[in-house]
């Protein structure tokens, strides 16, 4: 059974098999193949239109299905490895064990933001990036620079709070939990993160970083918290919406996954504390 | 490695010998609106045209026409463009503003976007992404129960 653990857990050796997974990912084409489908997303998801990915209420089960998938890529190289999640509620400075040189490498440089140590520095282990919105091809971070803080424990329970699952219109100008946690309104949990990390985790083609893979992890794991907190509130919406994947509908680019099919993890990986 | 043009190495050099200060006071300045611009939800802005720290943005209505993206219109009629190169940018409900450089913090004009881009590229060229196919990366297959 696969557990998800916290990174800042992560045995010497657990770190060193996730990064070698990565590595190889990355050298035989699949792992860009998971940047390509996010960029096309978040590119075609929008407010007014058909949205799957991203604000909208598939935007955690999609995320869910997409790390699952991606997962399970990992463990098609070794078959021990699990994705970790980052608590960026705990984990909070560029100190963190998570940005050291044998996880994820640090920030970048001050005169190109490009990332010069750890395994993903352009210089070694051949991490290209070949989906790019730009013509650099190093990865590129600038922690804490586009925006001072990351979220609290404090604003993440003020949206674990909110009871209903999500709210007409269904987008980015909803009220509702899943908006507040992807971030358009309110305290901004998921995309303040993204630009806290800045670089190509402030862009399309935010999986260019493999911190995207824990930013996820951890933001499908307070879904979890917060259907543990609300028993009684079910994903919204339940049929017969415009453009939004209801209850009962497939997603794309699947076709044969629906929300429904992803609102319990637990037949697929469980965590290492109880949620 | 693609080839830098002579006038966005100037550019860029011109932005490098500012120093990093200046990159921190101009992703400020970029984040704020201009005074006097506030998003209209519908209203189509104003077309802009300028030089920002060696680069030219503009910006303009437009009408569905070459547009690279996923499906026309989600530039909500406006393009932007720097140093020729269309970026791809989309209006929030709110009326807020994004971009496929910036694309989880909105801005509240296309010429913010414009401007929060340049910043960002640090004299890069943009790439002009291919349509998106919409297929799956791999065989669609149900993940299987472990």
């Amino acid at each position: 059974m696969t557990v998800r653990k916290n990174q800042s857990q992560l045995t010497a050796d657990e770190k060193r098999r996730f990064v070698t997974a990565l590595l190889a990912l990355k050298r035989d084409g699949r792992y860009d193949s998971f940047v390509s489908t996010h960029n096309d997303f978040i590119m075609s998801d929008t407010d007014n239109g058909d949205r799957v990915g991203h604000r909208s209420p598939s935007f955690l089960p999609w995320h869910r299905r997409f790390l699952i998938q991606f997962e399970q890529a990992l463990q098609s190289v070794d078959a021990s490895v699990a994705l970790p999640y980052w608590d960026w509620t705990v984990d909070r400075t560029p100190a963190a064990s998570l940005w050291a040189p044998d996880f994820l490498g640090g920030t970048g440089r001050s005169r190109d933001s490009q990332v010069t140590d750890g395994p993903f520095a352009s210089a070694g282990n051949g991490w290209r990036i070949n989906v790019r919105v730009d013509g650099r091809d190093f990865l590129r971070r600038s922690l804490g620079a586009g925006v001072r803080q990351l979220p609290t424990k404090a604003e993440v329970d003020s949206v674990l709070a909110m009871s209903t699952y999500d709210m007409p219109p269904w987008n980015s100008a909803s009220d509702g939990f899943r908006n507040h946690l992807e971030g358009w309104r309110g305290v901004n949990l998921h995309n303040r993160v993204h630009v806290w990390v800045g670089g190509h985790m402030a862009t399309g083609a935010s999986p260019n970083d493999p911190v995207f893979w824990l930013h996820h992890a951890y933001v499908d794991k307070l879904w979890t918290q917060w259907q543990s907190r609300h028993p009684g509130s079910p994903y919204l919406p339940a049929a017969g919406t415009r453009d939004v994947v209801d209850l009962n509908d497939t997603m794309r680019p699947w076709g044969d996954v629906t929300p429904a099919d992803m609102l319990d993890h637990t037949q697929y990986y469980t965590y290492d504390v109880a949620a | 490695m693609s080839g830098i043009t002579r006038r966005r190495a100037i550019g860029a050099a011109a932005s490098a010998a500012a120093g990093i200060a200046v990159v921190g006071a101009a992703r400020a300045a970029a984040t704020a609106a201009e005074p006097g611009a506030e998003a209209h939800p519908g209203a189509a802005p104003d077309a802009f045209d300028e030089v920002y720290l060696g680069r030219r943005i503009q910006g303009a209505p437009s009408h569905g026409g070459g547009h690279h993206g996923a499906h026309g219109g989600h530039g909500a009629g406006y393009s932007v463009r720097i140093d020729g190169d269309e970026l791809h940018i989309m209006r929030n409900a709110d009326g807020t503003w994004i971009s496929v450089i910036n694309h989880y913090e909105p801005r509240a004009t296309p010429r913010a976007l414009a401007r929060a881009a340049v910043v960002e590229l640090q004299g890069a060229t943009l790439v002009p992404l291919a349509p998106p196919a919409h297929s799956s990366p791999t065989a669609p297959s149900s993940p299987s129960a472990v």
